[in-house]
C-alpha cells in the first residue's frame, strides 16, 4: 500500500492552491504571500483556476524568462489548455484574435506592422509634447483647490491623450473607451459584459478605420487602414489591433503613474531623490525600479506547452497551461538584492515587468518616456504632494488584470 | 569583441538602443535592429553585454575575442 503512495508526486497530498492569489492586507505592493511561498518552495506548481483547470504557475525569474523565450511555449489562446483569466476571455479568444495571441511567424508579420512608431527615436521625438501635456495637467491641478484625484487629474488623461494622438482616436470619446477598457480587463467581468465591451470597442475602431480609409491622416490607424486597402489585413483585424493598442496604451501607464506615486509617497527618502534631481539618468533608473517593484501586470502571463518541457524538477506536458508569474520573479534576491525594498538607485533593468520573449511589450519605449516625464515633473512641481487618505484605505485594483488604484486622493500645501 | 545581430529575430523592444546607442540603432520602417559598430571599443563592452542579456528575442550575439 505504502509503495503505491510513494509513487505519487511530491506535494500531491497538498490541495492545489486557487489562482489568482490574494495579496496580504497592509502590503499593497508585495506579491501575494501564497505566490511567494511557491516561489520559495515549489517554483513550478499546479494551481486551480476559476473553471477548475489546473495550469502550472511558474514563479521564479530564471524559469519564467526561459519559458517566455521558448518556442515550444505557445501564446495561442485558442489552444485547449490555455489558461484564461475568466469566461469572457475564453469566449473572446475565438472571436477577436490579435497578435498577442499568435505565435511566430504570423505574430512577427503582424507585430511589425506597428513597431515603427515605438522605435526609440520616434518616441523620443514625442517627449516635448508629453512634457507639455503633463505640465498642462499639473497646471490644471494647481489652478483648483489644493486636492485632487490623481488618477482622473493626471494618471489616466496623460497616457490616454498620448495614445489617442498616436493612433488617431478622438480624445473626446475617452469616457466611452475608458469604461469599455476597464470592463475588458476586470477579472470578474461577466462573459456578457466582457464580450459586449470588446465588441463595442472593436466596432468603434472599425468605424474609425473606415474614416481613415476615406481621409487618411498622419497616425497609426491611417497606417493600418492602408494595410486594409492593400489586403494585408482585414478591416476587422485592423480594428482588433486598434483595440489592443488603445487599451494597452492607456491602462498600463495610468496604473504605473498612480501606483508608483503611492509607492514613492510611502517611501519618502526615495521620493526625495526624485524631487531633488534634474538628472534624466536618475529618473530613468527610478522608472525601471518602479516597474520592477510594482510589476502591475499581476495576473501573470498565460501560455500553453506545445511539447513536453522539463523545468527544474517538474515536467510540463504538451497541452498543459502555463502561467508565468513575474511578480515574484522580479523579487528574486539573486538579481535584486533586498528585493522587497524600493531602491530607485539600483540597476533594475533586467526586470520582466514588460514580459520577455517575442511578445515583450510593444509600447515599452513610450511607457518609459511617459513615466520618466511624470516622475521627473510631478514631485518637483508639487513638492508637498501627499496622500489625502491612508495608503491602506486606497481602492486597489485587486480585481484587475492590471494592478493599480481606482482613485488616488492627494493634497498639497496651497 | 565582435557583435552580431539576427534581424529576423528582433522584436523592436529598443532596449539595446537605450543602453548602447553607439552600437545599435533601429530601421525607420519597422524599428528592427541596425548594427552600427560590429567591433565596439572596450569602453562599450559592458553595455553591449548588457544589451545582449536584456534583448527579449536573443537577437544580439556577442563573440568575445582574445
Amino acid at each position: 500500500m505504502t509503495e503505491t503512495l510513494a509513487e505519487t508526486t511530491p506535494h500531491s497530498d497538498e490541495p492545489i492552491p486557487a489562482y489568482p492569489m490574494p495579496r496580504a492586507s497592509g502590503c499593497p505592493f508585495d506579491p501575494p504571500p501564497a505566490a511567494q511561498a511557491l516561489h520559495d518552495e515549489l517554483p513550478v506548481a499546479k494551481v486551480r483556476m476559476w473553471d477548475g483547470s489546473t495550469p502550472w504557475l511558474v514563479t521564479r525569474y530564471g524559469d519564467g524568462r526561459a519559458l517566455l523565450a521558448d518556442p515550444r511555449v505557445s501564446s495561442q489562446s485558442t489552444l485547449p489548455g490555455f489558461p484564461h483569466p475568466n469566461a469572457g476571455f475564453r469566449e473572446n479568444a475565438e472571436r477577436r484574435r490579435s497578435f498577442i495571441a499568435m505565435d511566430d511567424p504570423e505574430h512577427a508579420r503582424i507585430r511589425r506592422m506597428v513597431t515603427a512608431p515605438f522605435a526609440i527615436k520616434r518616441v523620443e521625438a514625442l517627449r516635448p509634447s508629453i512634457q507639455k501635456i503633463t505640465d498642462e495637467l499639473i497646471d490644471g491641478m494647481l489652478a483648483g483647490p489644493n486636492s485632487a484625484d490623481l488618477v482622473s487629474a493626471l494618471a489616466l488623461p496623460l497616457p490616454s491623450l498620448v495614445i489617442c494622438t498616436l493612433l488617431g482616436v478622438p480624445y473626446e470619446d475617452h469616457e466611452f473607451f475608458q469604461e469599455k477598457s476597464s470592463l475588458m480587463i476586470n477579472r470578474y467581468s461577466s462573459a456578457e459584459d466582457m464580450i459586449g465591451a470588446s465588441d463595442a470597442l472593436t466596432d468603434y475602431l472599425d468605424e474609425l478605420i473606415g474614416v481613415k480609409l476615406a481621409e487618411p491622416a498622419d497616425d497609426m490607424l491611417s497606417e493600418l487602414a492602408t494595410r486594409v486597402g492593400s489586403g494585408e489585413l482585414t478591416r476587422r483585424e485592423a480594428a482588433s489591433m486598434g483595440v489592443l493598442l488603445l487599451i494597452a496604451g492607456h491602462e498600463t501607464t495610468a496604473n504605473m503613474i498612480a501606483l508608483g506615486t503611492v509607492a514613492l509617497l510611502e517611501n519618502p527618502d526615495q521620493l526625495a531623490v526624485l524631487r531633488e534631481t534634474d538628472d534624466p539618468k536618475v529618473v530613468a533608473k527610478a522608472v525601471e525600479e518602479l516597474l520592477r517593484y510594482l510589476t502591475i501586470v499581476h495576473n501573470g502571463r498565460g501560455r500553453v506547452a506545445l511539447e513536453d518541457i522539463e523545468v527544474g524538477d517538474a515536467t510540463i506536458r504538451a497541452g498543459d497551461g502555463i502561467i508565468i508569474y513575474t511578480g515574484t520573479g522580479n523579487r528574486d534576491p539573486e538579481l535584486f538584492p533586498e528585493p522587497d525594498r524600493l531602491d530607485i538607485g539600483r540597476d533594475a533593468r533586467r526586470h520582466m515587468a514588460f514580459g520577455f520573449g517575442v511578445h515583450q511589450c510593444l509600447g515599452q519605449p513610450l511607457a518609459r518616456v511617459e513615466l520618466q516625464v511624470v516622475y521627473g515633473t510631478l514631485y518637483r512641481r508639487i513638492p508637498t504632494l501627499r496622500l489625502a487618505t491612508g495608503a491602506g484605505q486606497l481602492p486597489y485594483k485587486h480585481d484587475g488584470l492590471v494592478y493599480g488604484v481606482y482613485e488616488l486622493p492627494v493634497t498639497w500645501d496651497a | 569583441m565582435r557583435v552580431e545581430v539576427d534581424v529576423p529575430k528582433c522584436v523592436a523592444s529598443g532596449q539595446c538602443v537605450m543602453i548602447a546607442p553607439d552600437v545599435f540603432d533601429q530601421r525607420d520602417e519597422d524599428g528592427m535592429v541596425v548594427l552600427l559598430d560590429e567591433k565596439p571599443g572596450a569602453e562599450l563592452h559592458d553595455d553591449v553585454r548588457e544589451s545582449a542579456m536584456i534583448c527579449p528575442a536573443a537577437a544580439i550575439r556577442v563573440v568575445e575575442e582574445a
